[in-house]
């Protein structure tokens, strides 16, 4: 198949065979080669408003799907403007690929019109990165992206392309292998490392399954249900986790870390086993390290080898793909069960203990205003369980994961690890591509929304009928919730003024939404079926809440998982609990 | 902490080198040294580099770079199963003339050292030894007052005949 071609239709033609149905991007002069095919290409385009906007929803269209996200933007600022998108997926291993335009290679390195190094700029932010200056070069380089950004644990791939490239003539030639000597396969556990994992699980009488996002990217729903109901033990699931494993399950206990529940928390500190699977043992999950989970052995499964041991020791390391050591798992742990299996009653009712003592709850205002853990919970109730949630970053982010029971995987979407706000528009755009049949509601703060909103209008525009719950508390909440514990109210610049300008419901007005606004408890209901309602339109609600709200229980920075804070100055009454 | 070699195979592509560092860098290990060059393969690139970590870090650093794509292998050389060799040019002055120089000459016998430019007042000195020799060999030579000092980093290859 010797077919003549430019480098640009190569490159349309390659990402025609990785499999690309959409991708998000903006054009200018260094890719606009590249657009021209895309006009006649299958693949559909969506012309976003900000290429911030674009990575995020490639971001959330991958994790949404399971496919490979991909975004595309010009040189120079259009490059530098998916950084944070590219960060933010790789922090949280999602598969993405960037694909910038870049000036003609006789320019590179000249300060040329447009140029910016976004190959050195993205070296430590990606899970491998190219440069492409020959089109005969830009098939292979597609395929490896491709396969790289899929395979292993997933990350970011960012493929930059010459112009001169993209011009030049070329036959076009798919590469048949991957050809990639240093790529090695990590995905089979070895027998050993499952022997020694179900031998020290059998020995276990406080075992916890700690389970992190990689059960989600390896698909292993099933896999991990089944170990966990034949170990019988408790099941928390970090923020990345969140669906994995269903909240409504007797044996789930909620989610660990700064903002978990008494019960995950604590049952992680006090237990004698941590089964640790596609967890990395984060910061925020941890608190100060060297208090965390004192007594335990830990097993750690992950397919990155680098993971093992970066933070915490493993006493059993299980390299591999973690759906495939869950599978290997169960009969192993069968049979040693059938020689001896410990009896749990006496941890469950330690855990049971905690988890009706202290469940996570609110107070509503006392002035009558809104709550926004109310609204939150309302809403994931009155929506049906296949409903997709993304989040921005604050308050807000943890009561939407706190609130809502996540029954099924790849329902919630949030920037765990970098963090990012401005994530939920755009990713909540991604994933409404991915999934158009699913309701998708983007759980945004007031501050959050002002990054990104602008991708409404491309919603609008391109018939995706996204739901935004703007949860409303005039600041930037979470950094207020912090001035408020830690810096004597001291409230410097985390006054947004929101619930004065912008108008909000204008604003979605404006940009081809529907604007909905509710401040009373009893319109919440009503509210949102009324947004449920609508299925033509994008629809923005401004739900205006408490400001004073804070987010509980809470594991200040820095110090141990023991000293968890249920509300101000409040720690559980651990004396009357058995420890 | 304690130095450790690590041999790393790398794809010969632009670009590699820099991959390398910055991931030094962004995860604060220590580069004592640090020598890149061909090999056999035209494809195939060395990058020998002296890190300075306790043990259990030693591990982190070796499975950090093994997710690099264009990293191909990584072996760890210990000093006692390999060949280490580093290459110094180092000049140093003759304040008392001749006389200097005899003694300059008696310690580079003692080295297997050798001169490869001589004048009135300096002599410029090449060694090839292992990093323990040429330490040993820049001590004796810091009597005469080193003018100028080049180093390479350490390169290794691990023994045919293991002890
Ligand atoms: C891009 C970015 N800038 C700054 C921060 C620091 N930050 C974390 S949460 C937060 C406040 C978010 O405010 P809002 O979206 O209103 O959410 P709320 O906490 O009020 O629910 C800020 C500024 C961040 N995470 N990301
Ligand atoms: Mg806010």
């Amino acid at each position: 198949m010797a077919e003549e071609m430019t480098g640009a239709q190569s490159l349309i033609h390659s990402l025609e065979r990785a499999g690309v149905d959409v991708m998000f991007g903006i054009p200018g002069g260094a890719i606009l080669p590249a657009y021209d095919p895309i006009y006649d290409s299958k693949i559909r385009h969506i012309l976003v408003r900000h290429e911030q906007g674009a990575g995020h929803a490639a971001t959330g269209y991958a994790q949404a799907t399971g496919r490979v996200g991909t975004c595309i933007a010009t040189s120079g600022p259009g490059a530098t403007n998916l950084v944070t998108p590219i960060a933010d997926a790789q922090m949280d291993s999602v598969p993405m690929v960037a694909i910038t335009g870049q000036v003609p290679s006789s320019a590179i390195g000249t300060d040329a019109f447009q140029e910016a190094d976004i190959r050195g700029i993205t070296m430590p932010i990606t899970k491998h990165n190219f440069l492409v200056t020959r089109a005969i070069d830009i098939p292979r380089a597609i395929a490896q992206a491709y396969h790289i950004a899929a395979s292993g644990r997933p990350g970011t791939v960012l493929v930059d392309i010459a112009k001169d490239a993209l011009q030049e003539k070329v036959t076009f030639d798919w590469p048949k292998n991957s050809d990639l000597p240093g790529y090695r396969d990590h995905s089979q556990p070895v027998p050993e490392a499952i022997k020694d994992a179900a031998a020290l699980i059998a020995q276990s009488v406080r075992p916890v399954l700690y389970v992190g996002g990689g059960v989600i990217k390896a698909n292993g729903y099933k896999e991990l249900r089944a170990l966990a109901e034949l170990v019988g033990a408790p099941v928390v699931t970090t923020l990345m986790a969140r669906g994995a494993f269903p909240d409504s399950h007797k044996l789930h206990v909620g989610m660990p870390g700064m903002h978990g529940s008494v019960a995950a928390v604590t049952s992680l500190q006090k237990a004698d086993l941590l089964i640790t699977l596609g967890a990395r043992f984060d910061d925020r999950v941890t608190g100060k390290l060297s208090t965390f989970a004192p007594n335990a052995k830990v097993i750690h499964a992950d397919i990155d080898p680098a993971e093992i041991g970066k933070n915490r020791h493993a006493d059993v390391p299980v390299i591999g793909d973690v759906r495939l050591t869950m599978a290997q798992l169960v009969p192993a742990l069968k049979s040693e069960f059938a020689k001896h299996q410990p009896d749990l009653t006496a941890w469950w009712k330690q855990v049971d203990g905690w988890r009706t003592t202290y469940p996570v709850g609110y107070d509503m205002p006392s002035d009558g205003s809104l709550s926004p853990q109310y609204v939150i919970e309302r809403l994931g109730k009155i929506s049906d369980p296949e409903t997709i949630y993304t989040a921005g970053v604050g308050q807000h982010q943890m009561w939407a994961s706190q609130f809502i029971s996540y029954e099924k995987p790849r329902t919630w979407l949030n920037s765990g690890g970098l963090g990012t706000m401005g994530y939920a528009v755009p990713a909540a755009m991604g994933a409404k591509v991915g999934a158009p049949d699913t309701t998708v509601w983007a759980i945004d703060g007031d501050g959050c929304f002002q990054m990104t909103n602008q991708e409404l209008v491309t919603c609008a525009i391109n018939n995706i009928p996204i739901k935004v719950a703007l949860i409303n508390n005039d600041s930037l909440g979470m950094v207020r919730q912090w001035q408020t514990l830690f810096y004597n109210q001291r409230y410097s610049n985390t006054d947004l003024h929101s619930k004065r300008v912008p108008d909000f419901a204008k604003l979605a007005d404006a940009m081809g939404c529907v604007g909905l606004r509710c401040e009373r408890p009893e319109d919440v209901d009503k509210t949102i079926e009324a947004a449920m309602a609508i299925n033509d339109q994008p629809v923005v609600v401004d739900f205006n809440v408490f400001r004073d709200a804070m987010v509980w229980p809470m594991v200040a920075a820095g110090t141990s998982n023991d000293d968890i804070m249920i509300a101000r100055e409040l720690a559980p009454d651990w004396d009357s609990q058995e420890l | 902490m304690q130095t450790h070699i690590l041999s790393v195979l790398v794809e010969n592509q632009s670009g590699v080198l820099a991959r390398v560092s910055s991931l030094f860098s962004r995860r604060g290990y220590n580069i004592e040294a640090l020598s890149v060059g061909p090999t056999e393969n035209p494809e195939i690139s060395r990058i020998t580099i002296a890190v300075n970590v306790e043990g259990h870090a030693l591990d982190q650093v070796i499975q950090q770079l093994d997710k690099l794509i264009n990293v191909i292998d990584i072996i760890e050389l210990p000093e006692r199963t390999s060949h280490q060799v580093e290459l110094i040019l180092v000049r140093i002055g003759l304040k008392n003339g001749e006389s200097d120089r005899k003694s300059v000459d008696a310690v580079l016998e003692k080295f297997g050292a050798h001169v490869v430019e001589a004048t009135n007042s300096s002599v410029t000195i090449q060694q090839t030894a292992s990093p323990a020799q040429t330490q040993m060999l820049l001590n004796e030579l810091a009597q005469f007052g080193i003018m100028e000092l080049t180093q390479s980093g350490v390169v290794a290859m691990g023994r045919s005949i293991q002890p």
